[in-house]
C-alpha cells in the first residue's frame, strides 16, 4: 500500500514544509476524514468533551440552578479534608477493584485455557454456562433472592434446617458481609468480553508450536502455558486487561441494586456511589465533578501502571 | 523418539498428565456450578407455585412445577398504567437503532482507522483506546448537561446518540479488519475503478461478519439492559428492563411474577449469543489457518 501511494504523489516530500505535506496528505484522504466523522463526532460531544467539561466544573460550585462560581481548588480540598464517607470511599473503592480486577482476569484466563482442548461443541455449552451471567443484566438480583434476608431466602433456609443459625442473617444489610457478598456477585457478572477474547485468543496461537516445543523438550502444559501460550497471547492479554481494570471500577450498579444506596454504614460504598449521590441525587455539579475528576485519575493511572507490568511480561 | 504420545479422538495430545486432566477437570465443575446454579434457580424460580416460593426450608427444585408466574407476569402487564407492549417498543427500538447505527460509524471508522493512512490517525486511535480505559459513568453528570443543551433529555436519543459512538465494538472491529481484510484485494477493486466507500461497503464488510457479531453483542447487551436512566422522566418511554425492575421490587405476591420476567428478560440475548456465538465459531476456525 505504501508503495502505491509513492506513485501516487507528484511532489516529493522533500520540497514541502512539514504543514504543507500535512494539509496535502489531508486533503487526499478527504474520503478517510468523511467515514470517520460520523463516529468521531458523537465520540467527541460523549466523550471526549465530557471529561475536560468534567474537569472545568470541579473548581465551580454549580448546582444546575444558579450561574456558576469559580472556587479554586475548594471542592477538592474539601472531599480530601473534610468528606469522611470519601474517604471511607476511595478505601472501599480499593479494595473492590483491586480483589474484582485481578480475579475475574485470572478466572477469564484460567476458565479459558482449561476449556481451550476440550471438543468444539462441549467448548460452546461451557462458554455459554460461564459467560451468560454478563450478558443477563439484571440476572444478578437472583442472589439477593439466595441470600434473603429471612428465613425463605435459600442460604438462611438451608443453615437454619442444618442448625448452624437459629434466626436468619440479614445479608446484605450486615456491614460484615456486603462487602464480600458483592464482590462474589462482581466475579459472577465477571466473565464478559475478556472472557471471550481469551477463548478466541488461545485458538489462534499456532498449533505446531506446541508440537516444536514438545519435542524441544517441554515437560508439562504449565512450561507450555508459560513458554508459549502466554507470550504467543500477549496482545490479548493486554487487551483483557484493559477491560478487567475498567471493569472493576464500574460495579456500582450492581452494589447499589443489592445493597441499596448508600448501603449499610457504608460498607459498600464506592467513589462511584459518592459520584451518583452528588451528581444524580443532590445534582451538587461541581462538587460531582471533582469526584469524578478524582475517579477518572485513578482508573486511568491503574490501567498505565497495569500495562507497563503486562509489557514487561517474557522480557 | 520414544515419546509415549497420548492421543484424544483423532488428535495427538501433547505433555498432558491424567493428574492434571483430573485437577483441571474438579476445578471447573466448582467454578461452573458457582456461575451455572444461580442461573438455573431462576429459572426454577419462575416455575414454583406461590406455596413453594414461601416454603420453609426452601428448596433448590420445584415440586409441581407451573406457569402460572408468566400468566401472572403477562396479567399484570396488562393491568399496567402504560401499556406494556410500550415498554417492550421503547426497548426494542432503543436497542434496534442503537445497535443498527453503532455497527454503521465504528464499521465505517474501522475501516478509515485500519486501512487507509491519513494524519491525525495514530492520535484518533490513541483516543479511543484512552476512552477503553475509563468507565463511562464517570461522564454521566456531564452527558446529563450536554444532553440537556441538546434538548434530548427525557427522548430516545439521550440512550441512543451516546450508544452510536460506543469505542469497545470500534476496537474489536478495526483490529479484525487489520487481519482479516487483505490491503492487496482492496486494491485491487480500487484499481478496479470502485470509490472507498464502496470498497468498504462491498468488499471489507462481508470479510469481517464475525466482528459484527460480537460488535451486536457488545452494543445489543447494553441497550437490552437499560435500566431507569437519570435521562429519561416521562413514563411512555421507559424500558422493559425498569418495568421489570417494578414487577422485582413489587414485594411477596408478586414474587412469581418477578421471577418470570427475570427469564423473560434473560432469555434474549442468551439466545442471540448462542446463534452469533456457532458462527463466530465457525468463522474463527477458518481465519485462524490464513496466517
Amino acid at each position: 500500500m505504501s508503495e502505491q501511494t509513492a506513485v501516487k504523489r507528484p511532489v516529493a516530500r522533500k520540497e514541502m514544509t512539514k504543514a504543507q505535506w500535512t494539509w496535502k496528505e489531508m486533503k487526499r484522504n478527504k474520503v478517510a476524514y468523511a467515514m470517520l466523522a460520523p463516529f468521531m463526532i458523537l465520540f467527541l460531544i460523549f466523550t471526549v468533551f465530557p471529561v475536560f467539561l468534567s474537569m472545568i466544573l470541579s473548581f465551580t460550585d454549580f448546582n444546575l440552578l444558579e450561574m456558576p462560581n469559580w472556587v479554586g481548588f475548594d471542592n477538592y480540598i474539601h472531599l480530601f479534608l473534610d468528606d469522611d464517607i470519601f474517604i471511607i470511599a476511595v478505601k472501599n473503592t480499593l479494595i473492590f477493584a483491586s480483589v474484582t480486577g485481578p480475579a475475574s482476569y485470572l478466572l477469564s484466563f484460567l476458565i479459558a485455557w482449561f476449556i481451550n482442548e476440550l471438543g468444539p461443541k462441549i467448548r460452546s455449552v461451557v462458554t455459554l454456562i460461564f459467560y451468560a451471567p454478563s450478558i443477563s443484566g439484571s440476572v444478578y438480583t437472583i442472589w439477593k433472592t439466595l441470600f434473603s434476608s429471612d428465613a425463605y431466602g435459600w442460604v438462611n433456609g438451608t443453615l437454619m434446617e442444618l442448625g448452624i443459625i437459629t434466626s436468619p442473617i440479614l445479608w446484605f444489610e450486615n456491614a460484615d458481609y456486603v462487602m464480600p457478598l458483592c464482590i462474589a456477585v462482581a466475579l459472577w457478572v465477571s466473565l464478559g468480553t475478556a472472557f471471550l477474547a481469551f477463548i478466541a485468543g488461545l485458538q489462534t496461537v499456532d498449533k505446531s508450536l506446541y508440537e516444536a516445543a514438545a519435542v524441544d523438550g517441554i515437560k508439562n502444559r504449565w512450561q507450555e502455558l508459560w513458554f508459549i501460550t502466554l507470550p504467543e497471547m500477549k496482545p490479548q492479554l493486554m487487551f483483557g486487561a484493559v477491560l478487567a481494570i475498567t471493569q472493576s471500577f464500574g460495579f456500582g450498579a450492581v452494589v447499589t441494586t443489592l445493597c441499596g444506596l448508600p448501603s449499610v454504614d457504608y460498607a459498600a460504598h464506592t467513589i462511584m456511589h459518592h459520584l451518583d449521590d452528588y451528581g444524580g441525587q443532590r445534582y451538587e455539579v461541581g462538587y460531582a465533578s471533582t469526584i469524578a475528576v478524582i475517579l477518572f485519575a485513578i482508573m486511568l493511572g491503574s490501567n498505565f501502571i497495569v500495562k507497563k507490568a503486562i509489557s514487561k511480561v517474557g522480557q | 523418539m520414544s515419546k509415549k504420545l497420548r492421543t484424544r479422538g483423532h488428535k495427538v495430545v501433547l505433555n498432558r498428565s491424567t493428574g492434571g486432566d483430573i485437577g483441571i477437570t474438579i476445578l471447573l465443575t466448582i467454578m461452573g456450578a458457582f456461575m451455572f446454579l444461580p442461573m438455573v434457580y431462576v429459572v426454577i424460580q419462575s416455575l414454583k407455585p406461590l406455596d413453594e416460593l414461601w416454603m420453609f426450608p426452601p428448596r433448590f427444585y420445584v415440586i409441581r412445577p407451573t406457569l402460572s408466574n408468566f400468566s401472572d407476569l403477562f396479567a399484570l402487564m396488562n393491568d399496567s398504567w402504560v401499556p406494556f407492549s410500550r415498554y417492550i417498543f421503547n426497548t426494542v427500538f432503543i436497542t434496534a437503532a442503537g445497535t443498527v447505527g453503532n455497527l454503521l460509524f465504528a464499521s465505517m471508522a474501522a475501516y478509515a482507522l485500519s486501512k487507509l493512512k491519513f494524519p491525525g490517525r495514530n492520535f484518533m486511535f490513541g483516543m479511543i483506546l484512552t476512552s477503553l480505559m475509563f468507565h463511562s459513568t464517570v461522564n454521566q453528570v456531564a452527558h446529563f448537561i450536554i444532553l440537556s443543551s441538546f434538548h434530548w433529555v427525557d427522548t430516545y436519543l439521550a440512550i441512543i446518540m451516546p450508544a452510536l459512538a460506543g469505542t469497545l465494538g470500534l476496537y474489536l472491529m478495526k483490529q479484525f479488519m487489520e487481519n482479516s481484510v487483505s490491503d492487496a484485494v482492496l486494491e485491487s477493486a480500487r484499481l478496479d475503478g470502485a470509490s472507498e466507500f464502496r470498497t468498504f461497503w462491498v468488499i471489507a464488510m462481508p470479510m469481517v461478519k464475525p466482528a459484527w457479531l460480537t460488535l451486536i453483542i457488545e452494543t445489543f447487551k447494553n441497550l437490552w439492559n437499560t435500566g431507569a436512566s437519570i435521562y429519561i422522566h416521562s413514563e411512555q418511554l421507559k424500558t422493559f428492563n425498569y418495568a421489570i425492575q417494578q414487577i422485582v421490587s413489587g414485594g411477596v405476591a408478586r414474587a412469581g411474577a418477578g421471577a418470570a420476567a427475570t427469564v423473560v428478560m434473560m432469555i434474549v440475548p442468551i439466545v442471540i449469543f448462542v446463534i452469533n456465538q456457532s458462527k463466530i465459531i465457525e468463522t474463527m476456525g477458518t481465519s485462524g489457518m490464513k496466517d
